[in-house]
């Protein structure tokens, strides 16, 4: 019941089985690039690109430094302003509040809208064992919901399925659980767009509950903010009688003046557009008007222990933009189930293992799942340094594993420290490279390596080695000189 | 007699280890092209690795030695060159790092101060020494890889490609989608194989589209990669690391120009 996708095996894993799916392939290739051309272009325009990158770097470094005083500046913000706070430490506690509280509404139904904390905590899996449906509304959730899926991108939840799957998803499931579509439905966007439109009316029209995640939720005032791109935000969060909002304690900013720096960062790097077509705010309950019962959760699950690590709480500064997701090669190829987590990518790669630990195999693997080429630092909004970050995680899996049987990559890391750390050790074992270069003198490149090696023998050559190293070309050449 | 912009400079070579024991022909190149613009050149033997291997997989215990030998080795220069982005750039932006994190701030202090006078190959070229010729000839289809860490760790930008630009002879094609990864990452390569293949049959793909004879990049461990999927491939693609093609000169092709009958004008002259 946590974030981890149960049954999920560990990333190195499941990338080939990923990677074998070529139709997938071929739709994340098709999607990332888009989106990242998209927002190349509409980031060029700013000027002040770097200024406002550091900028929100700083208030949201600001917020964590001192995340108790403005966390409990929002509870009394949103108290005051009518709302209901509740506090959870974990996923379970979160789940445990949630569900009495729709529970006490007496329905058995919510829709549901912008909640990945909500997926994080598995809260819809959560609320069906007490008998209660929950809808997705944000249309890509939907897709997923409706195809017994998993999401696999941050903001583009069905990034991996193209028309065609989203039409056979929409005619085999939206008739089970509500309004089905035209039996002629195409796969035309607008048509598909317009069979959601028509099954979710129905949804919202008769939901007493909504639940949303947040973008942001400011201390001074108590206003969540909720930032989209169809409109379905709004209807969850007008329509209902009863709105429960699952807010991670990280998402909290100052003051309202702070959204002029993350209003400008989010579109664009999320979707490339210059503003999102939807921004909702709402601050507690006004009479007569939206929902008359408001309450907040603020979750923890995992995020105070990120904020104790000095170098990796930066990671808490991500506003989910996915950029860095769009960007990443690995991404691109393998998609988002393998990370097996609804925060996949390279910020998934960090933020996963310090929200979950690095216990579990999936969450021991994900630090290296970076080839660390760096895009996703270079494009990160806030200027998270998820290279570093990455080798910092590594670090931390590899000191945990310290002290147990070794492992044979251990023994040959030691080793291989152990050489290099004389040079004459060095120079002994240089010998032995010369004498596997004069041994295959004849041959321009070796074929197939023996054990672990062949991890890189199976598609690549290998040059032979040189029968002469530099260090021997050196001392024969220019002996003496140093 | 005309000042080399090399003249009275000290530089000490830092091969790297890979480089010193499986391509001996890039720091030899290295060497051929600096004394040829007048920087008096040396190898101090007790050099061995970065440790950046060992950082990158998560082992910075193991680094920390390294990171030790590398400020005792390499202090005391004008300045330290290396034939790799990838090495400068460990040294760089994890030295420092590497010790503060094993609570060595006395290490990561003197690592600061050597790292700043550590140079990537085109960088010394040409911000230190100023010079974009460096009096190479190389007449062949040539198109070139901008490895991730020179491009985004040390910002080289146009550096290496304004060093091939005044190569003669030389004909420079732009590679498709060149500042994407080649999948080779280290230790990435061999503990998720499939991927960093999957990247590089990519990269391997847009090379061959250039239809070029020679892939150039500044770090041998990326081209070892690439290279060896072409290899694999039967691409006919050779794979050369930056600082070959600035060693070379007129001479390196006498032999091939010897084996076509003499010009009129080579005749006459």
């Amino acid at each position: 019941m946590s974030g981890t996708f149960l049954g999920m095996p560990k990333f190195q894993a499941a990338a080939p089985e990923a990677l074998a799916n070529s139709q997938q392939r071929r739709n994340l290739q098709h999607a990332t690039h888009t989106i990242r051309d998209k927002r190349a272009r509409v980031v060029e325009e700013l000027d002040d690109w770097e200024e406002l990158r550091q900028a929100g770097a700083a208030i949201k470094d600001n917020v964590l430094s001192h995340l108790d005083t403005y966390l409990v500046q929002l509870e009394e913000s949103l108290t005051r302003a009518g709302a209901t706070v509740h506090w959870a430490s974990d996923a379970d506690e979160a789940n445990r509040i949630i569900t009495s509280l729709v529970q006490e509404t007496g329905t058995d139904e919510v829709v549901k809208v912008k909640s990945m904390a909500t997926q994080e905590i598995g809260l819809n899996e959560a609320l069906e064992e007490t008998g209660i449906a929950a809808w997705e509304t944000d249309l890509a959730e939907l897709i997923v919901q409706l195809g017994h899926d998993k999401p696999s991108h941050i903001l583009v939840p069905a990034i991996h399925r193209n028309r065609a799957e989203i039409r056979e998803i929409f005619l085999s499931e939206m008739g089970q659980v509500g309004t089905p579509p035209p039996g002629d439905l195409s796969a035309d966007p607008r048509d598909l767009a317009e069979a959601a439109r028509v099954h979710l009316r129905e949804k919202f029209l008769r939901a007493k509950v909504a639940v949303s995640g947040a973008n942001f939720a400011v201390a001074e005032t108590g206003t969540l903010v909720v930032v989209e791109s169809e409109g379905n935000g709004r209807m969850c969060l007008t329509l209902p009688e009863t709105l429960i909002s699952v807010v991670g304690i990280e998402k909290v900013l100052p003051r309202l003046e702070d959204l002029e720096v993350f209003m400008q960062l989010l579109p664009r790097s999320s979707t490339g557009e210059r503003m999102n077509p939807y921004t909702s705010t709402w601050t507690g309950i006004t009479p007569g008007d939206g929902p008359q019962q408001v309450h907040v959760v603020l979750l923890d699950n995992g995020r105070t222990d990120a904020l104790a690590d000095s170098v990796g709480r930066q990671a808490l500064r991500c506003i989910r933009c996915s950029a860095c997701l769009n960007v990443c090669p690995v991404y691109e190829r393998v998609g988002g189930h393998a990370y097996g987590s609804v925060y996949p990518g390279p910020i998934g790669a960090i933020l996963n293992p310090q929200l979950r630990g690095t216990t579990s195999e999936v969450d021991q693997s994900l630090p290296y799942a970076s080839s660390l080429c760096g895009a996703c630092g270079d494009v990160c909004p806030v200027g998270i340094e998820i290279p570093e970050l990455l080798v910092h995680l590594r670090t931390r899996v590899v000191d945990e594993q310290r002290g147990g049987m070794p492992s044979g990559e251990q023994i040959a890391m030691k080793g291989a420290a152990w050489m290099f750390s004389d040079h004459r050790r060095w120079e002994m074992a240089q010998k032995g490279t010369e004498l596997g270069g004069r041994a295959m003198k004849k041959k321009d490149t070796i074929g197939r390596l023996p054990g672990p090696l062949s991890a890189w023998s199976d598609a690549r050559d290998s040059p032979t080695p040189p029968t002469e190293t530099f260090r021997s070309w050196w001392k024969r050449e220019k002996g003496g000189q140093s | 007699m005309i000042s080399l912009p090399g003249h009275g400079l000290r530089v000490a070579l830092f091969a790297t280890c890979f480089n010193d024991a499986m391509w001996p022909e890039t720091p030899k190149a290295v060497v051929t092209v600096l004394e040829r613009l007048g920087v008096t050149v040396e190898f101090p033997l007790q050099q061995t690795c970065c440790g950046q291997m060992f950082t990158n997989t998560g082992y910075a215990r193991e680094a920390l030695p390294l990171v030790e030998r590398f400020a005792d080795v390499f202090d005391d220069y004008d300045a330290v060159v290396a034939p790799s982005g990838s090495c400068v750039g460990s040294v760089r932006h994890q030295h420092a790092g590497v010790a503060r994190g094993c609570g060595r701030t006395d290490l990561a202090d003197r690592a600061t101060t050597t790292a700043a006078n550590v140079y990537e190959l085109s960088e010394l070229l040409v911000d230190v020494l100023g010079v974009t010729d460096v009096g190479a000839t190389f007449p062949h289809r040539v198109t070139y890889h901008p490895t991730c860490h020179s491009m985004r760790m040390l910002r080289v930008a146009d550096k290496p490609l304004q060093l091939l630009q005044n190569v003669r002879g030389i004909d420079l094609v732009d590679l498709p989608a060149a500042e994407e990864c080649c999948g080779f990452g280290g230790t990435f390569a061999m503990k998720n194989a499939d991927t960093s293949v999957a990247m590089g049959a990519d990269k391997a793909h847009h090379v061959r589209e250039t239809q070029a004879e020679v892939l150039v990049a500044g770090d041998n461990s990326c081209l070892a990669h690439i290279g060896g999927l072409l290899n694999r491939q039967r691409a006919g693609v050779r794979v050369m690391h930056l600082a070959e093609v600035l060693a070379s000169t007129e001479r390196d092709f006498a032999a091939e120009n010897d084996l076509r009958a003499p010009t009129d004008t080579e005749v006459t002259a």
